[in-house]
């Protein structure tokens, strides 16, 4: 018995027991939405269970038809298009400061990077008033400048940042190799910062993606217009017209909405987790 | 021209080339519109006609008078004082768990971080609606168990609960850090305290959370900020009503009714750079508390 005690005690089943079963509790409301987009409306609120009853595809179909003849899929065009133009933007304004400010020598360049750094910390609230009266008298409000805009001019720190971090990890002594061949600093930009700096920009477009496809309030601010709603606008749609028959539907749609985000997670895994970590380990 | 001068300059030129883009931003999108809403916040603005100073009326209102702006300063509070901490003792303790050497490490940590992945979205804020709604999951599962049910959302008891667990829900994130954090406690530390007969529990608060309090901080610093800021879960779970009676009414959807509903683009303005001087204040006193518990080596 004292042996058996001990060896329990050693094992770690009881550790990756009870890791499973947080698991299993903290993933449970993901794969019933899921499930419940393939059951009838009526069955969702009486089946807890994780297999439908009756199995339909009526909730991606009814779904998918959006309203007024807008469907989800002219949702999905429109935000791929505007994460995608978000990502050009971050990547080009967020790399060539973050170039500056790891290798580039000129007046108050600590200063600037204090303030990015205080700009990072900044609640978005206090600049959006000024932000939409801004984009409003420019004319751009039912477009996608006012959210792709302040992306080409790196408005989020935060990437950066974390090109700053990775830029100074490149050796000093490449850099000299390029000089020695007469390359001056855009060479050293364009030949041998970017390409070796490819990690930071793969992680800036994972999280430029995830925000932009999740982002609802600046979404929400500037577009009102239905031809070019978001996928998050399009699912706002669901809750104007909560009644009983459009939970099926919404959820459909919720599931779609969430695939992108999860194709990234399963492919880029080793880079959203990296650049959490790097975020803050060496800050 | 002295030629070393011309390089300095030529120095700066390229410095300043790079740097411009993020300059005009933090100069057109940062600077400029903080002061705009500096100085909006002292007028009555509605966007048709041109703004009209009423100096601190503004503010005289939102501090003396506005019940539902006191509210929602209350609501963002209790969410953050709550939904912060528990979230994060939750990523700590997991993250621990799974330090331990165990194996498949990187898929528990790729599971417990998928809902830190959606969290933030539209549709998980829609899913939270049904899961505590009257008839939700939730419910269902207590019925099944012979517990009476409750709605969670439509009570203004349980209504706001309902937001912090869906805060405390997105751990992962916050439990990667940890992670990473936790591998860099050097080994021996914990083989010389074994010799000297210090258990798990003795370990943990000598060595493994003493080394660990920089990440904490930072932590504790990066979520505070964030969930002051949290709107989508409230907007959707409450329809944009911040209700029932106004109990899911955090402070930015509160800014967001009246600067955007009601066209208060003055009252929304103040109640912006209040929530700056809150967020301001909590984070430098964040910073003076972290002399007393915060452990730097060297």
């Amino acid at each position: 018995m004292q042996s058996i005690l001990a060896s329990w005690k050693n094992s770690k089943w009881p550790t990756h027991l009870l890791i499973i079963a947080g698991a299993f509790i903290m993933i449970y409301p993901l794969f019933w939405m899921i499930s419940a987009s393939f059951k009838p409306n009526t069955e969702i609120f009486r089946n807890t269970s994780l297999i439908p009853e009756t199995f339909t595809l009526e909730n991606y179909r009814y779904g998918w038809k959006g309203l007024s003849g807008v469907t989800f899929g002219h949702f999905f065009l429109n935000t791929f298009m505007l994460v995608a133009a978000c990502i050009v933007g971050n990547i080009l304004s967020c790399s060539m400061a973050a170039y500056a400010f790891a290798r580039l020598e000129f007046a108050l360049r600590r200063v600037w990077f204090a303030l990015m750094l205080v700009t990072m910390m900044l609640p978005f609230h206090v600049t959006i008033i000024p932000q939409y009266i801004m984009f409003n008298q420019l004319d751009m409000i039912n477009t996608y400048w006012p959210l792709i805009l302040p992306k080409y001019f790196a408005a989020e720190g935060f990437f950066v940042f974390l090109m700053v971090q990775f830029i100074r990890s490149i050796p000093r002594e490449l850099d000299e190799a390029v000089k020695i061949d007469g390359g001056g600093p855009f060479m050293l930009y364009g030949y041998l910062i970017m390409p070796l700096a490819l990690p930071a920009i793969i992680t800036t477009t994972i999280f430029t993606f995830i925000w932009t496809w999740n982002d609802f309030f600046a979404q929400m601010l500037y577009i009102s217009e239905l031809k070019l709603y978001t996928v998050s606008l399009g699912l706002r749609m669901f809750l104007d017209a909560m009644g009983q028959n459009q939970w099926g539907a919404m959820f459909a749609m919720s599931t779609l909405s969430l695939i992108p985000l999860f194709v990234i997670f399963v492919f880029f895994q080793r880079y959203l987790i990296e650049g959490i970590a790097t975020g803050s380990l060496k800050g | 021209m002295n030629p070393k001068l011309i390089n300095v300059l030529k120095r700066n030129a390229v410095g300043y080339l790079f740097l411009s883009p993020w300059l005009l931003g933090l100069i057109g999108l940062s600077a400029l519109p903080i002061l705009a809403s500096l100085y909006f916040s002292f007028t009555r603005y509605d966007m048709l006609t041109a703004p009209d100073w009423i100096g601190l009326d503004n503010y005289r209102e939102m501090l003396l008078n506005d019940q539902k702006w006191r509210n929602s300063l209350k609501v963002t509070l209790i969410y953050v004082l709550l939904g912060v901490p528990l979230q994060l003792v939750f990523a700590l303790s997991i993250a621990l768990m799974l330090n331990r050497g165990i194996r498949g490490l990187r898929i528990y940590r790729a599971i417990y971080y998928v809902p830190s992945l959606f969290g933030g979205s539209v549709a998980v804020a829609l899913l939270w609606r049904q899961l505590f709604g009257g008839e939700g999951l939730v419910n269902l599962l207590l019925r099944q168990i012979g517990l009476p049910g409750h709605n969670w959302i439509a009570s203004p008891d349980t209504a706001l609960y309902t937001l912090i667990v869906l805060k405390i829900w997105q751990f992962g994130a916050p439990m990667v850090i940890f992670l990473a954090a936790l591998k860099q406690v050097p080994t021996e530390l914990y083989e010389a305290s074994r010799i000297d007969g210090a258990g798990r529990w003795k370990q943990f608060w000598r060595i493994t959370l003493p080394l660990i309090t920089p990440i904490v901080f930072f932590n504790v610093v990066m979520q505070t900020i964030q969930a002051f800021q949290a709107f989508t879960p409230a907007y959707i779970v409450s329809r944009g009503t911040g209700g029932p009676l106004d109990s899911t009414l955090f402070y930015t959807l509160y800014l967001y009714q009246k600067g955007f509903t009601h066209f208060q683009m003055g009252y929304a303005a103040s109640m912006a750079w209040v929530l700056l001087i809150v967020i301001a204040f909590v984070t430098a006193m964040l910073f003076l508390s972290a002399r007393k518990w915060v452990y730097y080596q060297e």
